[in-house]
């Protein structure tokens, strides 16, 4: 087990055959990816480096090959308009890998969800992988490894920092996840800690965190409720500094919350192990599994 | 991107959003000939800065007479505005918005953000307007009204009346208060601010409620279509390392410490900055070199990051996953070449091609402390720089 992808996962890529898509879509299927389609408008009924074929549209992918996970690779201008196709062709998962995606596009593509069964990850994301199965992104495969530890993070590299430390440690994850740097991502920490734990296979959770927005208080929060499984988290940016990036209006609606200390005395309340050191996020998963 | 003050007001004025009379100067004579124009016998002259707070660095000042306007503004173009927003270095005035003074009956506050929990546009209102509205929320969080709007139905007339009538209005300042509510709505979205805040929202003794001060932050990621937004950007208000970083597309952020950093990743660059912290080290900058980071990439993250006079020692912290570490590798041997580094620097490589990165390093003849863990690095570079 482990959650929203594994290896029957039948993917379809929007933006195949893009440079960026190119390039990553050979990488997921050296690494065993099952890509059964590629979307690119007007180059329907051609084959992708001679081995996927292409459509027009997300719904022929979903009908001819019974593609059931979307990976999008589209340009931020077009990005809503596919992720929203997608999830109108009934697509289960959708990985969006775009940055720079307008928030007010994104509002409203999240926004037309609601109600449906999809789940989205990203945008501004590395992706999803469930180790030796499926991966759905943009990560090195070479560092991730089966085993019992799910992760979920804000962060691109400081995830592969995380999942290496384990690694090293052979201590394997059963899917980790980059939810995305934006203010809107479609799914958040909370949504993903409801799968794992539901996820027979995840003995723990790894939480990667960052300054900005309350997302990690509202973890914190389900932590404490519901939760059954220890977690582990990190919270980057002790040393930024205050009010570069958020705007008065915004300061009101936290209510005072979004900084780093607030974040990790919220986790801590909640029992969470936080390593105070990304250096040690590692060691202490080892610790509380009893490695 | 933000905007100067009179910059959103020319956004409020394109959507019907009423704002006092006035003009932009950039000499005491020019705003003496706003003034005239403008009329009246009170006006009031503003700083045009970014920053925050700018009343009480003496930046806004009131004047009685054509002779008066010219002096205040002389008095204030030119000067180094000191706020809680601008740092203690300030900020150099050379733009100031000469207005009408207006007869307020009452001060309120308005504003609007996209709100992240609830993922849909959010107006707020106040009675306490022309206050440190932070103060407002942290004290008496019940005074501030809000409005979550549904961004499928739009600025319905419910949720302004909602807001108008908690602000106490009724007649004739309900319905200009619900029209100026849904034209701040329309503007917002239509030009994909992030921001938009108005305090005072004043009610004149005259029965009208106008935009006294006004402040728009806009969503980067959308200024592609947004060209006439695009053009208000304003470089003069910006660090210019951190604008010569953006032309190469490199993600900067000056700090006050002296440890430069160079990372790829928004969050490793961070965690970095706070390892260097928990060692007793102060990062310099937050610099992420990105995804692509070709060996010109570096050299130029390079050349910024030690402009900044302050900078005793460099640490490079990659991870490569996409990014190769023999690529970062190459690029940093070439920057340390042709730079001519002269102070100590650490690098920490781990990922994709790690050992010929290393090797790269140790071939080039320069010297290179060299790490394996974020812990060491943080260490070596803590030590490096002469602060243990």
């Amino acid at each position: 087990m482990s959650i929203l992808v594994n290896k029957d996962s039948r993917v379809v890529v929007q933006g195949i055959t893009g440079k960026e898509g190119t390039f990553h879509t050979q990488q997921c299927i050296e690494y065993g990816t099952n890509v059964v389609a590629g979307v690119t408008p007007g180059k329907g009924g051609t084959m992708w480096e001679g081995k996927v074929p292409v459509y027009n549209t997300v719904a022929e992918a979903v009908e001819k090959e019974g593609a059931n996970a979307a990976l999008i690779f589209v340009p931020p201008a077009f990005c809503a308009d596919a992720v929203a196709e997608a999830v109108d062709a009934g697509v289960e998962v959708i990985v969006t890998i775009t940055e720079g995606i307008p928030a007010l596009d994104m509002m409203k593509v999240k926004r037309s969800m609601k109600g449906k069964s999809v789940r989205m990850v990203g945008p501004n994301c590395p992706g999803v992988i469930t180790p030796e199965e499926c991966k759905l992104g943009i990560m090195p495969g070479y560092i991730f490894k089966k085993g019992p530890v799910g992760l979920i993070s804000r962060s691109g590299t400081l995830t592969y920092e995380a999942v290496w430390q384990c690694t090293e440690r052979g201590i394997g994850q059963s899917t980790c996840i980059g939810i995305g740097g934006d203010p809107i991502v479609g799914s958040t920490q909370v949504d993903l800690l409801k799968l794992f734990n539901e996820d027979p296979e995840t003995e723990l959770v790894v939480l990667i965190g960052e300054i900005g927005g309350t997302a990690e208080e509202e973890a914190a929060e389900y932590i404490k409720e519901e939760f059954t499984k220890p977690v582990v988290a990190f919270v980057a940016g002790r040393t930024a500094p205050p009010g570069r990036r958020m705007g008065h209006a915004g300061a009101i609606i936290a209510g005072g919350k979004g900084t780093a200390a607030e974040k990790i005395a919220a986790l801590k309340e909640a029992g969470v192990h936080v390593a105070e050191s990304p250096a040690e996020i590692g060691a202490t998963v080892a610790r509380v599994l009893g490695k | 991107m933000k905007v100067h003050e009179y910059q959103a007001k020319e956004i409020f004025k394109e959507y019907g959003i009423p704002v006092p009379k006035g003009g932009l100067a950039t000499t005491p004579q020019e705003a003496r000939k706003v003034a005239e124009e403008v009329g009246g016998n009170l006006w009031v002259v503003k700083a045009q800065i970014h920053a925050g707070g700018r009343g009480k660095g003496g930046g806004v000042k009131l004047a009685r007479s054509l002779d008066e306007v010219e002096q205040v503004a002389s008095q204030i173009i030119g000067m180094t505005l000191v706020t809680h927003q601008t740092g203690p270095e300030g900020k150099l005035v050379k733009k100031v918005l000469v207005e009408e003074g207006l007869n307020i009956e009452k001060e309120l506050y308005l504003g609007m953000v996209i709100d992240r929990s609830t993922e849909c546009p959010v107006m707020m209102a106040s009675t306490e307007g022309g206050v440190e509205i932070e103060k407002v929320a942290a004290e008496t969080p019940e005074k501030i009204l809000k409005a979550y709007v549904d961004p499928a139905l739009g600025m319905l007339p419910f949720y302004a009346r909602k807001l108008a009538f908690g602000l106490g209005l009724s007649g004739d300042l309900l319905k200009k208060g619900i029209s100026f509510m849904t034209n701040l709505y329309k503007a917002f979205i239509e030009k994909d601010a992030s921001l938009a805040e108005i305090n005072p929202l004043v009610i004149t003794k005259e029965g009208d409620i106008i935009a006294l001060d006004a402040k728009m932050n806009f969503d980067d990621d959308a200024l592609y279509r947004h060209p006439d937004i695009a053009a208000m950007r304003d470089l003069d208000e910006e660090d210019p390392l951190e604008v010569e970083a953006k032309k190469y597309d490199l993600n900067y952020i000056k700090l006050d410490g002296n440890i430069g950093c160079m990372v790829n990743g928004a969050g490793l660059a961070m965690a970095t900055m706070d390892i260097i912290k928990i060692y007793g080290g102060e990062p310099a900058n937050f610099l992420d070199v990105g995804g692509a980071a070709s060996a010109e990439r570096v050299e130029n993250a390079f050349r910024i990051l030690l402009s900044d006079p302050n900078v005793r020692a460099v640490l490079v912290n990659i991870f490569g996953g996409i990014v190769r570490c023999d690529r970062v590798a190459s690029g940093i041997a070439q920057a340390a070449k042709n730079l001519k580094v002269e102070v100590p620097m650490v690098v920490r490589l781990e990922g994709t091609n790690r050992d010929e990165g290393m090797k790269i390093l140790q071939e080039s003849g320069l010297s290179f402390i060299t790490a394996t863990s974020m812990a060491e690095a943080a260490e070596k570079v803590v030590q490096a720089a002469g602060l243990k």
